[in-house]
């Protein structure tokens, strides 16, 4: 790009990877996931990183994206794991557990939470998990911090031996500015654990690792409290402190545009929480105004149990609502400032919903679904999480539920043992192998009777049409998992087919044992190149 | 300095190349620019926008405040008055006078156009048609970008420059028609901005 500017155009997710790359990352391990997905792709698309050999293919899920990343750690390199929040909940596992064994080439878990839920299904704050793991977690303000945190945080990791967190927010990760790059490190060298038993957490040598973890807190905490991410900021007006936390820093001066904010501020982007910074703002100021994106985190942290403490205002006390993302509005009314949120619109204006796209295959598998419908009225459909998920909206409402990766086919086989039938589960090619596998088990050693309808468009469509790790090889896991071949059914949802297809899933739901049905058909978005890869890989 | 614009358009037609040129001018020219984007469910058909802010100091948030845009550029009509609470008292609307309507309970058309004209600041145009006789409908966006560039800090050499840069790859019949619709797009303005 010809430019008069040294500076890079990055989205704040963009930033981070460079970061990232510049931290001598050897792989990153992530699953796509909005708002987290253009932290890996950026590496899938760096050129210096494809001369560097820095893995960046996609995971299967979450999970197997960490403990890959810890493998990486463990034989001495830099390794960075990406997710979005609910992704976390995936790999939870690894993730309590490598906060006990610690790591050996530095580690960073990326989460990108997503308060308001633009695109997701709940908007948990991942700075729990981080306290929860006991891990030092970093909260980048702009972009410009997300680069230069990135490359800190793996130092910080190798120095203390821990995995570290990185919490983005929506509005962050899905912003672009301008960005100076530093220099690139080196990549480690391949270099073992010194202690042998590190790694190997069987109870003696866990209680050890435990140990060493809750001593390790205070370094922690001194590490908080000597950040160059922390900030303390001093102002003549002490009626008020207030304590912001990552992207918050932002709004709130944006505030005081024309002139410095008059009061102290506490501005937060590592914790623990700095307690002498915060103990500061606390003896200094009558009162403190905590202002987070997410949930309550530092105000529950700073308020007292019985909340008769006054001194502390934000969401908990209804100056900010509890729910919702932050932005310069609802910041200004905390202030006290004359600011009215309008939401009035002119009358003529309606909502206008996402939609599957036209041409859609889930809009023909849905078609079938709703005929079916009305031959049962007891029909239920288990959905799952994907673009398939528009299938609960108009004007399909063809799904009853819809609550996390893979879900559809473990309720489905639960709501058929509480007797409901024909109970159906819709799940997307990509979802199937990220966590639709194991439940698929449950269901075929029972023989239950549930009717599986997998709608494979060959691609991780809504974060993108990544590749999926499904393509091609539904059929052999399905029948390795011990599908009968007989109810192992491949359809492909056209218009013209829908009598057909109809007459097949209404065969498979009246028979009284698991039965699988393919619906398979390339999703609109992906290129000629894939559809034209897809195509031939099926002759073969 | 600060200008507020937002740009908004249903997903998928692409109103993200506005605000690449836009970025690109604004680092060529030394300024400093925030522009933020919608990813995710709402790009498959429902309603997206960008805010991008450019100024000569430090841009804090990412998000326009209430009151504060400058400019809403939109490639849709009833998409741009969605935004109208971020309107400044004497800000500009710009839009493409085309409809895009994948929602059953969408409203008369004439009833939208009545409802921008109430605003004194408002370039309605057909945008997509002016782009369609230069040959390149796909240019419709930068129409859009010529009818506000002279209410832009940026200078019109920057602009054509950043619109160059942005479809180099595509080549240099692609750049020209795209450069032809900034231009037409100055031209059709001049009527409605004083």
């Amino acid at each position: 790009m010809n430019s008069n500017s040294t500076k890079k155009l990055l989205l704040g997710n963009e930033a981070l990877a460079q970061g990232a790359i510049d931290a001598g990352i050897s792989g990153v391990y992530a699953y796509p996931g909005t708002p987290s997905t253009e932290i890996t792709e950026y590496i899938q698309r760096s050129k210096i990183a494809k001369e560097l050999k820095i893995h960046s293919n996609w995971s299967v899920n979450e999970k197997t994206a960490m403990e890959a990343a810890l493998g990486m750690s463990y034989a001495g390199k830099r390794a960075l794991t990406v997710m979005k929040h609910v992704g976390l909940n995936v790999a939870a596992d690894v993730f309590m557990n490598m906060a006990i064994s610690g790591i050996n080439g530095g580690l960073v878990v990326v989460v990108a939470d997503d308060p308001s839920m633009h695109s997701s299904q709940n908007e948990q704050d991942s700075r729990n998990y981080g306290k929860f793991a006991m891990i030092p977690i970093f909260e980048p303000s702009n972009q410009q911090e997300a680069y230069t945190i990135t490359k800190h945080a793996f130092n910080l990791s190798e120095q203390l031996g821990l995995p570290i967190m990185i919490r983005m927010v929506t509005r962050l990760s899905h912003s672009r500015t301008g960005i100076e790059i530093g220099q690139r490190e080196t990549q480690n060298n391949i270099c073992l654990p010194k202690n042998p038993h590190q790694f190997q957490l069987i109870p003696m040598h866990a209680r050890k690792r435990y140990q060493h973890l809750v001593a390790l807190q205070n370094v922690n905490r001194e590490s908080s409290e000597n950040s160059a991410f922390n900030k303390y900021i001093d102002g003549p007006n002490t009626s008020m402190g207030i304590i912001t936390a990552g992207i918050a820093y932002n709004y709130l001066q944006e505030n005081f545009e024309n002139d410095s904010c008059p009061y102290p501020i506490l501005k937060i982007s590592q914790y623990p929480l700095p307690k002498k910074q915060v103990k500061k703002l606390f003896d200094t100021c009558k009162k403190i105004l905590v202002l987070e994106d997410g949930a309550p985190f530092i105000e529950e942290l700073v308020s007292d149990y019985f909340g008769e403490n006054k001194k502390v205002i934000g969401r908990l006390t209804g100056h900010i609502n509890r729910v919702g993302e932050l932005n310069p509005d609802n910041i200004a009314n905390a202030l006290g400032f004359d600011v009215v949120i309008n939401d009035n619109l002119p009358k003529v204006v309606s909502a206008r919903p996402p939609e599957l796209c036209v041409g859609c295959g889930h809009r023909d598998l849905f078609d079938a679904i709703n005929i079916l419908k009305k031959e049962s009225n007891n029909q239920q459909v288990f959905g799952d999480i994907g673009c398939y998920a528009l299938g609960v909206l108009a004007p399909y409402e063809s799904i009853n539920t819809l609550i996390d990766m893979g879900a559809s086919i473990t309720m489905a086989k639960g709501a058929a043992d509480a007797g409901i039938h024909p109970s159906i589960a819709i799940i997307g090619d990509s979802t199937f192998t990220h966590s639709g596998m194991t439940g698929l088990l449950d269901a075929v050693i029972e023989n239950t009777p549930i009717t599986v309808i997998i709608s494979d468009n060959s691609a991780i469509a809504m974060t993108g049409a990544q590749d999926s790790s499904a393509s091609g090889r539904l059929i052999n896991i399905c029948k390795g998992i011990g599908v009968d071949e007989d109810h192992l059914k491949v359809i492909t949802p056209l218009h013209k087919n829908l009598e057909e297809n109809i007459n097949l899933i209404r065969d498979e739901i009246n028979y009284k044992g698991v039965s699988v049905i393919i619906s398979q058909r390339p999703c609109v978005q992906l290129s000629k190149e894939k559809k034209d890869k897809l195509k031939e890989a099926s002759l073969n | 300095m600060k200008t507020n614009i937002i740009l908004a358009g249903v997903g998928g037609q692409g109103i993200l190349s506005i605000a690449a040129v836009l970025d690109i001018a604004a680092l060529d020219s030394n300024l400093n620019i925030k522009q933020s984007e919608v990813h995710g469910m709402s790009q498959r058909g429902g309603a997206v926008q960008s805010h991008v802010r450019i100024s000569n100091k430090e841009i804090f948030s990412d998000l326009i405040p209430q009151g504060k845009a400058d400019i809403i550029i939109s490639v849709e009509p009833m998409e741009l008055l969605r935004y109208l609470p971020f309107l400044k008292e004497d800000g500009f609307l710009v839009t493409d006078s085309n409809p895009f309507i994948n929602i059953t309970n969408y409203p008369e058309l004439e009833d939208l156009y009545k409802e921008i004209k109430l605003h004194k600041n408002s370039i309605l145009i057909d945008a997509k048609q002016i782009a369609k006789d230069l040959g390149n409908s796909k240019a419709t966006n930068m129409v859009l970008l010529g009818a506000v560039s002279s209410l832009l800090p940026l200078s019109d050499e920057s602009l054509q420059k950043a619109i160059a840069t942005l479809f180099e790859k595509k080549g240099d019949k692609i750049v020209a028609k795209n450069l032809e619709a900034f231009k037409k797009g100055q031209e059709v303005a001049v009527e409605f901005i004083l």
